[in-house]
């Protein structure tokens, strides 16, 4: 039978606010366990939320980003369970009153069209604590700086139909959230997070299927394969004639499987309600206006403009536009060699080799953009010759290796320079050279004399080797000139 | 509105609460008339009400996005039951 694939995504973000949500203790990542857990996190008798302005303010120009109705009153409910990472007994959320409504977001797909997305509501909430397993004697240790931390999660409607879709939507909501900087991004960190709803139905059949949910999904490659793993599964299942058992199930990313988490004896019942220590959240319009004047250009708007204006192709916008950082990094370097494609080239040659092979992301490059920028002009200008930029780029990045880091544009002139990278471009000079380079090899003169016409385009190669070998640094294209012009004076 | 026995253990396990066999019967009259109390408000008419998120009348106040707290950790701990190198500590939990 065919089958049509159906996902939905649930995202975690964490807002990138200095306090809690709802407390004055930091959120720094990696700080000692429990040293950022104050009493309001702790969840301790008689201690009262008070709701974080900022949180609201990442929270409603999120909303805005996606197009998305703000809730102009919303209303903190509570969510009862019960567990260790959660000392309070209950998670304060939003269920009815949502700070954001209906939104949408444009995904790409492979074959270079774009399809819409549907959110279908995002919420503010608490995040957890963290449970440690290992190394407490047959204990569990736990560490609650991570309670309280903001959180949205953005729910989408399941209108994926592939992994790659679902893994391009996680994408692209990452590139949304770190362009508004309301959440660094960092996977690694934990600062988004991603539960995958996957279910299969028959194609054509109008009904979903019975749904399966991957908790905490944590990278855009596990994404895919989770879900293509648990694909595989249900189809398994639902060929052998046999029914899918609506769970949740974890990804494990070295077997590449899902697998079911030990159910709860009993059933969820989280028994929510409206939070009685905090009063809903009322908000006028012109706080919304306010704040939709602080957003800045989004990903595809940058990504149409690469296009449109600098005539970049739809590939090299989308992969520059996709990472503010870059996109920023890009942009200062076109703008000063005022060659986009030239620094397109570049970004995504030497730069992005030089970020995969050290490992960094572009804010920690030892080559600042305005010295890139420089570096091109001076290819532009014959200062420097491809192989030379390159030189000088390389001596900046081993620079920062050593931790001798220089940003400064003066470097760059002072290491071409220094390396006798200039390019000798004085046709005067440049004759000589060759003058000289000719009545050294009478022999090599001859051939080419004696060569046809129409071949000796190609005859003049060892020429030009020799006039390089013979002066390191002149420029390819004068060189070539000289050469053609003695050459033809010959005869 | 009678609550039967499965129920009163349900919501004892939700709440954690270890209630014995022979307490069962006297939760099951107990809470069963705490609805009935609180069921009378079935009867009030509420159509066109709006639900009411909060009794206070008032608009949630924000705070500025300031770290005010210092680390307090030495002073917390002394009333937790067991720690290690700043953790709390728990019965393992494993998912």
């Amino acid at each position: 039978m065919e089958w049509e694939v159906v996902i939905g995504l649930e995202i975690h973000a964490q807002l990138a606010t200095k306090s809690k949500i709802f407390s004055g203790a930091s959120t720094q990542y990696g700080a000692d366990a429990n040293t950022q857990a104050c009493a309001v996190d702790l969840g301790l008798p008689g201690v009262l939320p008070v709701f974080n302005e900022e949180a609201l303010r990442m929270a409603v120009k999120f909303g805005l980003a996606i197009d998305a109705e703000i809730g102009k009153k919303s209303v903190f409910d509570r969510k009862n369970y019960f567990y260790p990472d959660l000392p309070k007994g209950y998670q304060t959320t939003q269920l009815h009153h949502p700070i954001v409504g209906i939104g949408h977001i444009d995904i790409e797909l492979d074959n270079g069209e774009t399809k819409r997305i549907n959110v279908t509501r995002a919420h503010l909430e608490e995040d957890a604590g963290k449970s440690v397993h290992e190394g407490f004697e047959g204990m569990s240790g736990i560490d609650l700086n991570r309670a309280g931390t903001p959180l949205i999660e953005i729910v989408s409607e399941p209108e994926m139909r592939s992994a790659k879709e679902a893994a391009a939507y996680f994408r692209k909501m990452h590139s949304i959230v770190t362009y508004l900087g309301i959440c660094d991004g960092d996977l690694s960190q934990g600062s988004m997070r991603c539960d995958c709803n996957v279910s299969l139905r028959p194609k054509g059949q109008q009904e979903f299927g019975t749904r399966t949910e991957i908790k905490n999904v944590n990278s855009f490659r596990n994404v895919e394969r989770a879900i293509e793993a648990e694909i595989a599964r249900q189809m398994d299942i639902l060929e052998d004639g046999g029914r899918i058992l609506q769970e949740t199930r974890l990804y494990d990313a070295d077997k590449n499987e899902t697998r079911g988490m030990r159910s709860k004896e009993v059933a969820n019942d989280y028994r929510y309600f409206p939070c009685p220590d905090l009063l809903p959240i009322l908000i006028e319009d012109n706080y919304i206006e306010a704040v939709r004047e602080t957003l800045p250009e989004l990903p595809d708007a940058k990504r149409h403009r690469f296009v449109k204006d600098h005539g970049l192709s739809a590939t090299d916008a989308a992969v520059l536009a996709a990472d503010r950082e870059l996109a920023h990094y890009f942009e200062t370097a076109a703008k000063l060699v005022n060659d986009y494609k030239l620094a397109a080239n570049w970004v995504q040659g030497d730069v992005s080799a030089t970020l995969n092979r050290l490992e960094i992301s572009i804010g920690q490059l030892p080559v600042s953009a305005e010295q890139l920028g420089r570096i091109l002009l001076l290819i532009k200008d014959s200062t420097l010759n491809n192989g030379g930029a390159k030189e000088v780029f390389n001596a900046l990045v081993a620079l920062g290796e050593a931790g001798k880091a220089d940003s400064s544009v003066e470097k760059v002139d002072a290491l071409v320079d220094s390396m006798g990278l200039k390019q000798v471009s004085d046709t005067g000079a440049i004759e000589a050279i060759v003058a000289e380079v000719l009545a050294n090899n009478p022999k090599l003169v001859e051939g080419y004399l004696a060569t046809p016409v129409e071949k000796r385009g190609k005859a003049m190669g060892p020429f030009i080797g020799l006039t390089r070998k013979a002066a390191a640094g002149v420029n390819p294209q004068v060189v070539m000139e000289v050469l053609k012009q003695k050459l033809e004076e010959l005869g | 509105m009678a609550l039967d026995q499965d129920q009163v253990r349900n919501i004892a396990e939700l709440c954690r609460l270890q209630i014995d066999d022979s307490q069962i019967a006297d939760y099951q009259k107990n809470l069963s008339s705490i609805l009935d109390l609180v069921n009378q408000l079935a009867a009030a008419n509420t159509d066109g009400v709006e639900p009411m998120a909060h009794p206070l009348d008032a608009v949630q106040r924000l705070r500025a996005d300031l770290v005010t707290e210092d680390n307090q950790r030495e002073h917390f701990q002394q009333i937790a039951p067991a720690t290690d190198q700043g953790y709390y500590l728990v019965p393992r939990v494993v998912e």
